[in-house]
């Protein structure tokens, strides 16, 4: 699979911030493709608790993850106040179920800071990073470790 | 891509077609079937391919072909006798044809020794030399052969391209010179104009004849002539014998004419560009002079010609009655397109082409092909855009039912339009995709060639059906599995030829490769006259290596079948051929990844027939939706034998949690699909069930127990592999009518799943959810 876009160190980076219960986290904006309301899902047999199953995008079919489960969180009880992001993540599209967009933040890389010791082993693996803004603390997703956690290369399952 | 590159490319599919062509005739000639006629094809397809080769400079390809086509020649002129050992010689030539072919076009190495013995041999075989065919002068080959009595092949057997001469004389096409079936209008000008392929060029006569169209579009020849006279030293004389009398004079007519004689170093392509903007309405030849040939001889040279044409042309015309001589004196007299109505009867291998032509004869300068060439890409595209369009239109449907329209209402009434318009859009555009299998076939008969040759047996293929048409993506990937099968008919099915004369047998054994569409998926047959399964054999193996206990009791057809166990492999010595592991469940799967099944029959002594049954196409699949725990799924129709709602008499538990149900006297496993599938922890019960008995590949039947049926519907075959990954039970994704996504059940793995493979999909599950 092939790498997220890494913006270069020096530019802005603008990031599309969104809630999971308290916490916000963001994700680059040159990932994400589309922002949907929640529409029901299709399970999948077999698949992993944060799966939440496939939507249909104008004719492709993709999968949704509940990003609040895959960071060990509570997991969503989604409603149709709850958000999809349509992520590109190296070849594959994929849904990100998210509590709410709140922002659209232009920073620079050099702002970005470590994850501090403190968080769980589990959800340190899928940020990059943390961004002071305003007071508020968000937390960067990095969208490729969100699926090749388990294994390498084969998507979210396998 | 630049513009050789693209014409480079046309050539190379085109040298496909004449493969296939060549490969065709050579087959019919090796049945008895053909007559000259074929051997003439052949030798113009291997010309064809000469001939554009010598064009880009394919040294080795040229070299080969030309040597081939000596041969061919020899055949065809009834010096070489055809023997069956002459028209092997020519199919193993054939193959090495297409290497060097695909070489040519893909790159890599070609087996030089390989080569050079085939051509010797072939050389040999038609009592000359071995004789060296320059490259370069292969283009102007064509008008030696002019010169030196082999005009017959111009005067039958036109193929398409002759009929090109209507206008474009610009054309260049490869291959145009061979077709030279009006060699008196054009295409003597492409031959000799042919990138400085003899002599060095001199200059052009250029004979010049504006319309009165071109007078109207306000051209005016002074001013074409004085750019033409930029390109090099021009005499000009001026034809002013067609102009009539002052009162019958047309004030908008065209009456002069011009003929130019031009010294340049430029090539006609730059003296056709002054006239680029007129070339339809005008009247123009430019004829390349070169040296050491005169303007007068190289008259002389034309009418000698064409006398030659002509007066071997009537001598056809006894040979072939069918031509009427008038369309001869015409050619002769007034080469316009309009004989070619008369002739195209005599082209029988390319009727659909010259049936065209006869429509439509005198479209000026437009090819007179039925087809065209479309990147697949684009049609791959349109066929994801129509199924789109297919799923939006059920989703309007829908909505429209939701909204509480009347049904009679115009907006239903539309709507049903829409939905026989999309469907047929649908079909359509299917049918684009569809090939037919005839390439595959023709690949297949080299594989025959080759293992019979290898095994020492003497085999024959008979084809049937090669005209059945399958979708594109199905065909490539049956190549490997029909190998396979084949092979092993050859290797592993075929007696030895003592054994078989000893069997009361022919010496040849036959293999017999049948398509034929049958319901809505295309059938494929490959079988032997061999000596049939040797099912003690088989049985032997399979226990000695595991597959089953010794004590099994296994029917003949469950015996055939272990033929498909994975590691199972009956040659006693692995020979080069067959038996290097991958074995006949390789085949199995693949065509089952084709949503296809194989199925075997044998008769001892009598041989084996392997039966394959295909899709049309992998786009679009017949399935009945069903409801399971609240989820919609599917199950492909193909599948299915039948469904019913199973009675208290009629379950009977089974061991610890296993269910059967009685049909008609035998015991059918019920799989509940909701547990299989993870979607609920109890199983159904099976008298709220319905069964849904399904036939897997194996021939095993099972119930499946789902808890609804909503109905059948053709559904879009939407890949979950694209971005997510496989998914145990489940073949494929599809959205339906509401616009939400249904998976598409992969009834062999839920029963596999459910069955003898219990563990399998305990381990997946596990895993999966870890």
């Amino acid at each position: 699979m092939t790498q997220v876009r890494e913006q270069d160190v020096t530019a802005n980076n603008e990031l599309i911030a969104f809630r999971l219960g308290e916490q916000e986290f963001c994700v680059d904006i040159m990932s994400v493709r589309d922002i949907r309301g929640w529409t029901p899902t299709t399970p999948l047999p077999h698949s992993s608790a944060y799966v939440k199953g496939v939507i249909n995008l104008r004719g492709a079919v993709l999968p949704v993850v509940d990003l609040a489960a895959r960071l060990g969180f509570e997991p969503a009880e989604p409603s149709a106040r709850h958000v999809i992001i349509i992520t590109q993540v190296g070849n594959q599209t994929i849904g990100l179920l998210v509590d709410a967009v709140s922002d659209i933040l232009t920073v620079n890389s050099g702002s970005i800071q470590a994850t501090p010791n403190v968080a769980s082993e589990l959800a340190r693996a899928f940020m990059k990073g943390v961004i002071a803004m305003e007071g508020r603390m968000i937390s960067l997703i990095a969208l490729d470790n969100v699926l090749t956690q388990n294994q390498s290369g084969q998507g979210l399952l396998n | 891509m630049d513009t050789m590159a693209a014409i480079k490319q046309t050539f190379f599919q085109e040298c496909e077609e004449q493969l296939a062509e060549m490969e065709d005739g050579l087959m019919m000639i090796e049945r008895e079937e053909g007559d000259l006629e074929t051997i003439n094809a052949v030798f113009r397809a291997v010309h064809s391919i000469k001939g554009g080769a010598g064009a880009f400079g394919l040294d080795d390809l040229v070299r080969f072909a030309h040597t081939f086509e000596t041969t061919l020649d020899g055949m065809r002129s009834g010096k070489l006798e055809i023997t069956p050992q002459i028209v092997k010689l020519m199919l193993r030539s054939a193959d090495i044809l297409a290497d060097l072919v695909r070489i040519s076009r893909d790159g890599g190495e070609m087996d030089e020794t390989r080569v050079s013995q085939m051509a010797d041999e072939l050389s040999r075989a038609s009592g000359a030399a071995p004789a060296p065919a320059p490259a370069p002068q292969a283009a102007l080959e064509p008008v030696v052969a002019f010169g030196d009595g082999q005009v017959d092949e111009f005067g039958f057997a036109p193929t398409p391209v002759a009929f090109d001469f209507g206008g474009d004389t610009a054309a260049n096409e490869p291959e145009t010179d061979e077709f030279g079936f009006a060699p008196v209008k054009i295409d003597f000008d492409n031959m000799l104009a042919d990138d400085g392929a003899a002599g060095n060029l001199k200059g052009f006569e250029i004979a010049f004849a504006p319309r009165a169209e071109l007078y109207a579009k306000a051209n005016d020849p002074l001013r074409l002539l004085r750019e033409l006279g930029r390109l090099g030293d021009m005499k000009v004389a001026c034809d002013a014998s067609q102009v009539p009398l002052l009162g019958e004079i047309d004030p908008e007519g065209a009456y002069l004419t011009w003929k130019i004689s031009l010294e340049t170093e430029a090539d006609e392509r730059s003296v056709r560009e002054i006239f680029e903007f007129v070339e339809f309405d005008c009247d123009l030849s430019v004829r390349p002079v070169r040296e050491g040939m005169d303007e007068a001889t190289a008259e002389d040279t034309v009418k000698a010609v064409l006398a030659q044409v002509t007066a071997q042309a009537a001598v056809e015309v006894v040979a072939a009655p069918a031509i009427a001589p008038v369309v001869f004196a015409e050619l002769a007299a007034a080469p316009s397109p309009a004989p070619v109505e008369a002739v195209a009867p005599v082209a029988p291998a390319k009727a659909p082409a010259s049936a065209n032509t006869q429509a439509a004869p005198q479209q000026a300068g437009q090819q007179p092909g039925a087809t065209i060439r479309v990147d697949l890409d684009r049609v791959d595209r349109l066929i994801d855009l129509v199924g789109e369009l297919v799923i939006n239109q059920s989703m309007l449907a829908q909505r429209v039912t939701e909204a509480g329209i009347a049904r009679l209402s115009d907006v239903a009434v539309g709507l049903d339009d829409l939905e026989h318009l999309t469907r047929e859009i649908q079909d359509s555009v299917m049918a684009i995709r569809a090939q037919p299998v005839r390439p595959i076939f023709q690949r297949m008969a080299r594989v025959v060639r080759e293992v019979a040759d290898m095994t020492g047996k003497s085999v024959r293929l008979v084809t049937e059906g090669e005209n059945c048409e399958v979708d594109k993506t199905v065909i490539e990937r049956l190549a490997d599995p029909l190998t396979h099968m084949i092979r092993n008919a050859i290797d592993h099915g075929l007696e030895k030829p003592e054994d078989r004369v000893a069997a009361g047998k022919p010496e040849q054994g036959v293999v017999r490769m049948i398509a034929a569409h049958r319901s809505g998926r295309v059938v494929i047959e490959v079988s032997d006259d061999g000596a049939g399964i040797n099912r003690a054999k088989v049985r032997e193996i399979a226990v000695k290596k595991g597959i089953i206990d010794a004590d099994a009791q296994l029917t003949d057809a469950e015996i055939d079948d272990l033929i498909f166990a994975p590691g199972f492999s009956t040659a006693a010595t692995i020979s080069d051929v067959s038996g290097r592991g991958v074995g006949m469940d390789v085949v199995r799967r693949s065509i089952q990844a084709l949503g296809g099944r194989i199925t075997i029959s044998s008769r001892p002594g009598h041989g084996t027939t392997f039966s394959l049954s295909l899709p049309l196409t992998l786009a679009v699949l017949d399935g009945m939706v069903v409801t399971v725990a609240g989820q919609t799924l599917v199950v492909p129709l193909s599948a299915i034998v039948e469904t019913l709602q199973p009675k208290a008499a009629d379950v009977h538990g089974l061991g610890e949690k296993a269910r059967v149900i009685a049909i008609r006297g035998s015991f059918i496993p019920l799989v509940d699909v909701g547990s299989v599938l993870s979607y609920r922890e109890d199983e159904a019960d099976p008298l709220q069930s319905v069964a849904v008995m399904v036939e897997t590949e194996n021939q095993t039947q099972c119930a499946l127990m789902v808890d609804g049926i909503i109905g059948q519907q053709q559904v879009v075959i939407k890949s979950l592999e694209t971005n997510y990954g496989h998914v145990f039970g489940v073949a494929a994704a599809t959205i339906l009518g509401d616009g939400r996504v249904a998976v598409i059940l992969d009834v062999d793995a839920i029963v596999a799943g459910s069955r003898q493979d219990a563990a399998r999909a305990e381990a997946n599950r596990k895993r999966s959810a870890a």
